[in-house]
């Protein structure tokens, strides 16, 4: 008895070490990839099929639910305001690329040997480590009627100031040009380092070949920078369309909701003083992330290519 | 009154007195609110007279910053509540008296005769028949004028829209601004709304179109509009006014930059800031304009409520009925620079709110609250929205108008 119990408790063990040592490789990834994978779970897929649930609703975060279907969709797509943030979303994604050349430029300028350059680097990088509220503020006062400088300079040129944050013609493009700020910082950061593991001998190659100026960037520099190029856009993407906290510093969506952009529009719907429609929140949600799954899946679908390629 | 507080502080006393014997226990009151420093200092000392009359509260007070509170009353009331609560009075509380997130207090009412002392602001804390806290302020709006800007532009004050309108092509000449405004905050612009509303189609009307009663395309509304835009079409508003805090536009004032600004009395608290004082500041009730009409005012209660989740309710009510009572009503309005709900307490002796009193105590059509509290929040928005528009576009009007019509109808369903 003693000996078959012995037997039996020694084969399973042996059973389970067995199991482990069978499966050791395909199961230890899993193992190290469970907290993460439950991490995202909680805290990344849970809340985006709770969002899209919850634009099917109707409710104002304290009472009772009210089941509306698609009706939150249907006013949404006849709301006035949804089109003027998804018309400023579309103006955002496509001058927020600037930012990309625009840091490749200020790079190349930077990548110099000379002295003191690393100050020069930190000076142009500044931006970038500032909070977008302070960013935001500066603007702010910097477009400011009667006294700020941007407003003065053009009122000393043209002889009237113009109020940027407060027209309607110019509130988004004011704000972008905001954001490039850090952004342009930010992407310069990206193609420094990009720009440091540039081989030497291709360029020295070049060189003999008779390359320069232009053909040099465009035939040898530019090619090696592919990754850090690649970093870049989808920063930048995302950088646009989750543009969120300057439009709130800078006019709260204003004058008369001209800059809102979905996300804040997003915001003002559900959780602004004025708002609490969480069902029509999550709706405008649904949609942001629609147009941001476009972009992230094409952005992982040119990497996993890339992958393999390689 | 005067009865009724001291049996509460003799009752308190005696309470106290047995609780001290029985075991001295200390029983907290959570009170979340959202106060200006002198305010604050205001209630401070008003809850050090309230914990010296009840030694055995005490009261924790934790101060918000005004628009942080706004967002964050959702989330404490439904998760972790206080005891006490500041918010405002009218439809402003309606959706959390609605979903049961603020407590009936008509036993605090009736069992202190508040009904008589507080009658001015009973209408605003009743919904469904039932009191839902304590109103313990509210000021005056009305229009604050340079007078230094009125003698340069060289002209009287007005008592008719006309001779306000005609004012203003005065001021313009003068390169002063006849109205200025701040509506990056887009409320300040609903204080210009309602004094049009008030004022074109009486208190009654305006409470109807608050409550969406009426159509926003009515022609009622349209005239209102056409009232106003005979200040926007010319331009007597500042300029780039969107881009303006409420603030900024209060120092165009003090620099005799504008001459008039529509604001509430918490405003002249900035103004004297600013270097104006009694001589140069003035204030006047907004000029009549269809003739006839009952005079309307504007003046927003401020509130205390007991949450539904309040853990020491009878201490909270025992707050309360404090709150209401005249003596600390007086005490508290004189440091706010406001006006006290009760009828027994005193009037500070500012001429300000000696103004302001008498202005609101003549008022035979009725006290508004303000657009962003008569209205559901959801309109106030599109509203405030619309008048911002309006004053920068007013050619825009028709179609601002069809579009707060169409909210309108999605709204009050």
């Amino acid at each position: 008895m003693t000996g078959s119990a012995t037997a039996t408790s020694a084969g399973t063990q042996g059973d389970t070490r067995g199991y482990w040592k069978k499966n050791q490789r395909s199961l230890a990834p899993w193992i190290f990839l469970a907290p993460g994978i439950a991490m995202f779970t909680l805290y990344v897929i849970y809340p985006i099929i709770a969002s899209m649930w919850l634009s099917f609703y109707d409710w104002d975060g304290l009472g009772t639910k009210t089941w509306l279907g698609f009706e939150n969709y249907i006013e949404l797509f006849d709301d006035d305001a949804f089109y003027t943030s998804l018309y400023n979303n579309i103006i955002w994604l496509v001058l927020y690329m600037l930012a990309v050349p625009a840091g490749l430029f200020v790079a190349l300028f930077l990548n110099q040997t000379v002295t003191g350059i690393r100050i020069y680097k930190s000076l142009f990088f500044f931006p970038f480590v500032i909070s977008q509220v302070v960013v935001g503020l500066i603007f702010s006062w910097f477009y400011a009627p009667n006294f700020g400088l941007f407003y003065n300079l053009i009122e000393w040129v043209t002889g009237t100031g113009v109020a940027v944050l407060a027209d309607d013609r110019y509130v988004t493009y004011g704000i972008i040009a905001a954001g490039l700020w850090p952004q342009i910082a930010y992407c310069m950061i990206l193609y420094l380092t990009g720009l440091n593991n540039v081989a030497p001998d291709q360029v020295e190659a070049a060189r003999l070949d008779g390359a320069r100026g232009w053909k040099m960037l465009w035939h040898v520099i530019l090619p090696q920078l592919r990754p850090a190029t690649f970093i870049a856009v989808v920063v930048t993407v995302i950088g646009a369309l989750r543009s969120f906290d300057l439009v709130s510093i800078m006019t709260d969506g204003g004058p008369y909701g001209s800059s809102r952009v979905l996300s804040f529009y997003m915001y003002e719907q559900a959780l602004s003083e004025y708002g609490y429609r969480m069902g029509y929140g999550a709706a405008i949600a649904v949609i942001l992330f629609a147009i941001m799954m476009i972009f992230i899946s094409g952005f992982i679908w040119k990497m996993v290519r890339d992958e393999r390629g390689v | 009154m005067k009865h009724s507080f001291k049996t509460t502080l003799l009752c308190s006393a005696a309470i106290a007195l047995m609780a001290t014997q029985a075991m001295a226990e200390q029983r907290t009151l959570k009170y979340y609110a959202d106060f200006d420093p002198a305010p604050l200092a205001a209630f401070e000392a008003v809850i050090a007279e309230f914990e010296a009359a009840n030694p055995d509260i005490d009261v924790v007070l934790q101060n918000f910053d005004h628009e942080g509170y706004k967002t964050s009353i959702r989330n404490f009331l439904s998760a972790d509540s206080p005891d006490l609560a500041n918010w405002y009075a009218g439809n402003r509380m309606a959706p959390f008296v609605n979903s049961g997130q603020f407590q009936d207090v008509s036993d605090v009412w009736t069992d202190n005769n508040l009904g008589e002392s507080l009658a001015s602001a009973k209408g605003s804390m009743t919904i469904d028949g039932k009191q839902w806290g304590i109103p313990y302020t509210y000021y005056q709006w009305g229009i604050y004028y340079n007078k230094d800007a009125y003698k340069q532009a060289g002209v009287e004050v007005p008592t008719t829209w006309a001779e306000f309108i005609d004012n203003c092509a005065k001021f313009k000449e003068a390169g002063i601004d006849c109205v200025t405004t701040g509506t990056k905050a887009l409320w300040p612009g609903a204080g210009i709304f309602d004094y049009m509303n008030l004022r074109t189609n009486g208190y009654d009307f305006h409470m109807e179109l608050t409550a969406g009663k009426v159509a926003w395309t009515d022609d009622r509304v349209k005239n209102t509009f056409a009232e106003w835009a005979k200040l926007v079409e010319p331009g007597y508003l500042t300029a780039n006014h969107a881009a303006l805090e409420w603030q900024d536009a209060a120092s165009l004032l003090v620099q005799g930059k504008a001459a008039n600004y529509v604001m509430g009395n918490f405003a002249v608290a900035v103004f004297k800031d600013g270097g104006m004082t009694n001589d140069t500041l003035g204030f006047m009730t907004f000029p009549e304009i269809t003739p006839g009409i009952p005079r309307g005012e504007e003046a927003p209660t401020d509130t205390i409520h007991i949450p539904a989740g309040a853990k020491n309710v009878d201490d909270a009510k025992k707050f309360l009925a404090f709150i209401a009572t005249a003596d600390v009503q007086t005490k508290l309005n004189e440091a706010l620079g406001q006006l006290p709900i009760n009828n027994q307490s005193k009037v500070g002796d500012d001429p300000f709110l000696q103004a302001g009193f008498e202005m609101l105590s003549t008022a035979d059509g009725g006290i508004a609250q303000f657009f962003d509290r008569d209205a559901p929040a959801e309109m106030a928005k599109m509203g405030m929205e619309g008048f911002q528009e309006f004053m920068v576009k007013p050619e825009n009007v028709d179609k601002i108008l069809e579009r707060l019509e169409k909210a309108r109808q999605r709204i009050y369903k």
